[in-house]
C-alpha cells in the first residue's frame, strides 16, 4: 500500500517567514493553532499549492508535490486537495449540487451528478441541491464547501477556519460534520483554526505556530498538559485530554463511566454506551492526596504515581504529572502544596477529581492519541 | 434617412464587437489574473485612445494601414485590395480606438471576483482553462455584456475617426454620424434629424437593455 502520510517542511525568511516541519499520518488530524498572522493559513496554501515557499518539500498520498530542491512543483489542480476555505469560497453561480460536480470533472460524465448528491447526502444537505449559495444559511454553505472537498476523493484535507463564521451550535453540529466525513476520508487531516473548542474536539495532533515557527508539535494529550505554551493553554488552563470508551450510561443520575487506559472514571454528561469520546480535566480540577482520604463527595479516586513536577521560574503555581495507569493527569497545585507533601517523581498519590470536572466533548479526534 | 450608412454602422458596430469581446476576455484577464513587469504601462497604453483626440488617433490609424506601411502593404498583397478606405481597414481603427472600452470593464469585471474562489476552483481539480471557461467567465458576464454594448454603442456613434480612416464611401464606409454630417453640410437638416433620432433612440436603447440585463444577472446570482 501506498505512503498515504502528509509530509510538509518549509522553510523561507521572507516576505512571510517560515520554519515549519510536519508529518500527519493517514487518519490522524493535525491541527494548526496559533495567533493571527503567525502563518497558519500560508501552511494549507503551500500544501495546496496556492503558495509557494522559497525551499519546501511536500508530499501526500504517496506523490512529490513539491520538491524546490529537484525542482518539482505541481499546480493546484493536479494535487488531490480538499480544502475548505475559511469564508467558504462557493461559486455564487452554481447550485449547491454544481459546486460539487464541479470538483468531479475527472470523472465520467454520466456518473457525476449520483456521486455529487452522495455527498451531499453525507453532510445532511441532499434536500437542498438545488439551491444557490445565497439561499443557504451559513452553516449550510460551509456544509456544501466540505461536500465539495470530499467529492475529490483527497489525499489531504484542508480546513481553514472552518467554523469562524458561525454561532456555537452551528459550530457543535459542523465540527461532528467533518468528524464523520474525516472518518470516511481516512486521510490526514489538517485544521487551522484559533478555538480551543475545535482542538479539544477534533485533534489528534497539534502544531503551535508562532509568526511562521512551528514552536511544538505533539499528541494533544502530552501539549494540553504542558503549561509553558503559549495560545493553547492561555484559552482553558493546562489540562488533561484522551479518549475514553463510554462503559456506562446512567441516564437516572445524568453520569457516565468512562473506560480509559489506566481504570474507570465517572464523568457527568451523557452519550451512548460503547462510543469512543474525548474528555478533558482542567488540571486546576484535579487534587492530590498522599493518603486515601474518606468521607468526600468526589467520584473519582485514581491511585498513581508523580511522573514529573514541574515548578516555572516565578509562578506560585506548579504542574504534576501523576501516571495512572497508561494516563498521564496533569494536577495544578500551588508551590506551597508542593512543598508540604513532599510532592517528588516517583511518589505515589491519589488524583480526587469530581465527576462535574471530566468535561466529555463528544466524537474523538482521528486515532486515539499516543499519551 | 441613408439606410446603406445605417447598415454600415450596425455591421461596423457587430464586427468590432465580434474581433473585440474575445480580445478583450483575454486581455482583461490577464491584467486581473496576472502582476508583471510593465503592467501599469500596458494599462495606460490600453486607456490612450480615450485621451487622443480623435484627429490624433486617426492620423496614426492611417499611418498604420497605409500601403505604404508593412501592414497596407500586407494586406493589398493577400487580399488585392487597400486597407485604407476601405471597409476592412475601417474595423481594425474601430477595434483599436475601443479597446479601453471593452479591455477596462471586462478586466474589472474579473477583478472583482474574490481570489478565494479562483483558488478554490483551481483546487477542485479544474485546469486554468476549465476555470476560464466554467467559473471566471460566467462570474465575469454582466462586465463582458456591458463591454460588448457600450463597444457597439461606441462604434456607432464614432466620427472623427472614422472620417479620417474611411474617407467618406458610400455604401463602403460612409456610417450614419457621417451620413449625418453630410447631411448637415448640405442643408438637408430633416434627413440628418431624422438620422439623429434614430442614434439617439438606439443608444437609450443600448444603455436601457445594458441596465436590465446586468440587474437580471446580478439578481439571478444574488
Amino acid at each position: 500500500m501506498a505512503d498515504r502520510r502528509l509530509l510538509v517542511v518549509l522553510r523561507q525568511d521572507g516576505p512571510i517567514p517560515l520554519d515549519v516541519r510536519l508529518e500527519c499520518q493517514a487518519g490522524d488530524t493535525l491541527v494548526i493553532f496559533g495567533p493571527s498572522g503567525s502563518g497558519k493559513t500560508t501552511v494549507l496554501r503551500a500544501i495546496a499549492g496556492l503558495y509557494a515557499p522559497a525551499s519546501a518539500e511536500i508530499r501526500a498520498g504517496g506523490e512529490t508535490w513539491t520538491d524546490t530542491a529537484r525542482g518539482v512543483f505541481v499546480p493546484p489542480h493536479r494535487r488531490h486537495v480538499g480544502y475548505v476555505f475559511q469564508e467558504y469560497a462557493l461559486f455564487p453561480h452554481l447550485t449547491a449540487l454544481g459546486n460539487v460536480e464541479a470538483a468531479l470533472t475527472d470523472q465520467p460524465r454520466g456518473e457525476r451528478r449520483a456521486r455529487a448528491l452522495a455527498c451531499l447526502a453525507q453532510v445532511h444537505l441532499d434536500g437542498k441541491a438545488g439551491r444557490r449559495p445565497h439561499e443557504l444559511s451559513g452553516g449550510e454553505r460551509q456544509r456544501v464547501a466540505l461536500a465539495r472537498a470530499l467529492a475529490r476523493q483527497p489525499a489531504v484535507l484542508l480546513l481553514d477556519e472552518p467554523f469562524s463564521a458561525v454561532d456555537r451550535a452551528v459550530r457543535r453540529r459542523l465540527q461532528d460534520e467533518v468528524a464523520d466525513v474525516r472518518a470516511t476520508l481516512g486521510v490526514p487531516t489538517i485544521l487551522v483554526t484559533h478555538d480551543l473548542d475545535d482542538v479539544v474536539r477534533l485533534a489528534s495532533h497539534v502544531l503551535l505556530l508562532d509568526r511562521g515557527r512551528a514552536i511544538a508539535l505533539d499528541t494533544i494529550a502530552t501539549l494540553m498538559r504542558r503549561p509553558d505554551l503559549p495560545g493553547l493553554v492561555d484559552a482553558a488552563g493546562p489540562g488533561t485530554v484522551f479518549d475514553a470508551v463510554v462503559h456506562r450510561t446512567h441516564a437516572d443520575r445524568g453520569v457516565v463511566e468512562l473506560a480509559f487506559d489506566g481504570g474507570m472514571l465517572v464523568a457527568a454528561g451523557r452519550a451512548p454506551e460503547g462510543a469512543t469520546v474525548r474528555a478533558r480535566i482542567p488540571a486546576r480540577d484535579v487534587i492530590l492526596a498522599t493518603s486515601l482520604p474518606d468521607g468526600l463527595s468526589v467520584q473519582n479516586v485514581l491511585a498513581g504515581a508523580i511522573r514529573s513536577v514541574t515548578l516555572p521560574e516565578g509562578q506560585d503555581a506548579a504542574t504534576v504529572d501523576v501516571a495512572v495507569g497508561g494516563l498521564t493527569i496533569a494536577a495544578e497545585v500551588t508551590r506551597d502544596a508542593v512543598q508540604s507533601l513532599a510532592l517528588a517523581p516517583g511518589r505515589p498519590v491519589y488524583a480526587l477529581v469530581k465527576a462535574v470536572s471530566v468535561e466529555v466533548t463528544g466524537a474523538a479526534g482521528g486515532r486515539a492519541p499516543r499519551s | 434617412m441613408d439606410w446603406q450608412a445605417f447598415r454600415v454602422s450596425v455591421s461596423l458596430g457587430l464586427w468590432t464587437v465580434a474581433l473585440l469581446v474575445p480580445v478583450g476576455m483575454w486581455a482583461g484577464h490577464a491584467l486581473a489574473a496576472r502582476t508583471f513587469r510593465g503592467k501599469a504601462l500596458v494599462e495606460a497604453a490600453v486607456a490612450v485612445p480615450l485621451l487622443l483626440p480623435p484627429t490624433v488617433l486617426g492620423f496614426y490609424l492611417l499611418t498604420l494601414v497605409s500601403p505604404r506601411s508593412p501592414l497596407g502593404a500586407l494586406f493589398e498583397r493577400v487580399a488585392g485590395t487597400a486597407l485604407a478606405f476601405s471597409f476592412p481597414g475601417l474595423v481594425l481603427a474601430s477595434v483599436i480606438i475601443n479597446l479601453p472600452f471593452v479591455i477596462q470593464p471586462i478586466q474589472r469585471a474579473f477583478e472583482g471576483i474574490p481570489a478565494d474562489v479562483r483558488d478554490a476552483a483551481a483546487c477542485c481539480g479544474l485546469s486554468p482553462w476549465q476555470r476560464f471557461r466554467r467559473i471566471e467567465v460566467p462570474l465575469a458576464w454582466p462586465g463582458i455584456l456591458t463591454a460588448a454594448i457600450l463597444t457597439f454603442a461606441h462604434t456607432l456613434g464614432e466620427f472623427g475617426v472614422v472620417l479620417m480612416v474611411g474617407g467618406n464611401l458610400p455604401g463602403d464606409t460612409r456610417t450614419l454620424s457621417i451620413a449625418i454630417y453630410d447631411r448637415m453640410q448640405a442643408f438637408d437638416d430633416r434627413s440628418a434629424g431624422i438620422m439623429a433620432a434614430v442614434l439617439l433612440a438606439t443608444a437609450v436603447t443600448t444603455l436601457a437593455l445594458t441596465t436590465l440585463l446586468s440587474q437580471r444577472l446580478v439578481r439571478r446570482r444574488g
